[in-house]
């Protein structure tokens, strides 16, 4: 055991494992570019769907349970089915990345639109402000705080997943793990996993922080 | 992408072998879950100081991928059903833990004080007022850790194991749909019926809550 942990620390930071193609360098670059791309799109869809449901008021009922399905949805299952549909390119991963991502988008800027204090929407619309001014000024400010914890979580459930880039053939810090798998090499396959959770936890630590530095004006 | 219904009905045997075993792995998980986190929320809830250490720690574990979580345990439990329940226990106790403790923290001041001048003992207060009244919230929880594991036990395919998610790797390593197509359906399925029978379960347990609706 002790001799394992060794082997894995020695794994992390020797030189030659950081350089080249399949160097961690390159592997964490790759999957940061997957996580960070599939959450922009996801963005690009939960985040209007959010805002609409929130603002109209309609559609709630589709929001909760499109979180519930969201979660129930297995993202192994999902990529080897797009995969075994479209054939091999990074479709897959990203559909299965994005679906991940959209519940969690969609129902947090769903509730950060919901705690806005409704009198503070009707002093708005007693000024005479549009439904979309509302929107922009008042009620798009006032979620922001939670907007930004649902695209962190999102974030963080997307390169925890992304791992499985890899099981598809493709690159990403994924690789080791299952190239570790493959060859019952366990400190690749532990290296990989440490690297994945560390960015995970790094990024998550990170975001948190800079969530509450921009927001450290808010009481609530 | 079509579904060999054929293969379907000469597998019912496997389907419903492995629908069972992920069933099996998801629920251990959510009722270890509930075990370690429940002494741990009243332990939250009381001892201030303690509170933060403990949401911290498991949102840290949160955050690890749950194929490193299964990974990361090999050299402990090996490629065993252990590891698959193990992991699974570590993914529900930041949800189970939270909504226990905020579930605790929304019973009201007065109850508590109502019980203390009736003269009942802390454990009993624990046991019968609170716990009762945190219901609601302990349930959303376990709705939620339930419907997630049922989907992460298919993650645990990749050390061997993983019920439903085994159709996943064969169907893949076939180029084959359909086995991959039912298990993606089979386990919807499964988390949307498990998740029915908590709300009922729930509307059984909290038969306060009926005549106020």
């Amino acid at each position: 055991m002790y001799e394992l942990f060794e082997n894995l620390g020695t794994w992390l930071v020797s030189d030659a494992q950081w350089s080249g193609p399949d160097g961690i360098g390159h592997r964490l670059a790759e999957h940061l570019q997957y996580s960070l791309l599939a959450t922009l799109i996801a963005a690009a869809i939960g985040l209007p769907l959010g805002l609409l449901i929130g603002h109209t008021g309609k559609g709630a009922f589709v929001a909760i349970n499109l979180a519930s399905f969201g979660r129930a949805l297995p993202t192994v299952g999902l990529v080897v089915l797009v995969f075994l549909a479209g054939g091999l390119s990074m479709l897959p991963v990203y559909v299965a990345l994005v679906a991940l991502a959209v519940p969690a988008i969609v129902t947090n800027t769903y509730a950060g639109m919901t705690a806005v204090d409704p009198d503070v929407k009707d002093a708005a619309r007693g000024q005479g402000m549009r439904g979309h001014q509302v929107l922009a000024h008042v009620e798009l400010p006032l979620a922001l705080p939670l907007i930004m914890t649902g695209l962190r979580l999102a974030l963080i459930q997307v390169v925890a997943t992304a791992t499985i880039a890899a099981y598809v053939s493709f690159g990403g810090l994924g690789r080791y793990v299952f190239d570790g798998l493959a060859q019952r090499d366990l400190v690749q396959v532990l290296g990989g996993a440490v690297l994945v959770a560390l960015v995970a936890v790094v990024l998550d630590v990170g975001l948190a922080g800079l969530q509450r530095f921009l927001f450290r004006h808010r009481t609530a | 992408m079509t579904l060999d219904w054929s293969w379907i009905s000469g597998h019912t045997d496997d389907l419903t072998t492995l629908t069972l075993s992920h069933l099996q792995a998801a629920l251990t998980a959510v009722l270890l879950g509930l075990l370690i986190s429940l002494p741990l929320a009243v332990v939250a809830h009381r001892v201030r100081p303690l509170r933060g250490f403990l949401l911290g720690i498991s949102n840290v574990l949160f955050t690890i991928p749950s194929i490193a979580i299964f990974v990361l345990l090999l050299p402990v439990s090996g490629l065993t059903r252990t590891t698959t329940v193990i992991g699974l226990t570590i993914y529900t106790l930041v949800v189970l833990l939270r909504n226990t403790v905020e579930g605790l923290d929304s019973v009201p001041l007065k109850t508590k004080e109502a019980a203390k001048a009736m003269g009942t003992r802390p454990l009993r207060t624990l046991l019968t007022v609170e716990l009762p009244l945190a219901l609601p919230v302990i349930m959303a929880g376990v709705r939620i850790a339930t419907v997630m594991s049922i989907s992460l036990v298919s993650v645990a395919t990749y050390i061997g194991d993983g019920g439903l998610g085994q159709l996943f790797t064969d169907g893949f390593q076939r180029n084959f749909p359909t086995p991959v197509i039912a298990g993606v359906a089979l386990t919807i399925l499964l988390a949307v019926a498990a998740d029915a029978l908590l709300v009922a379960l729930q509307y059984v347990l909290t038969p306060w809550k009926r005549r106020r609706a």
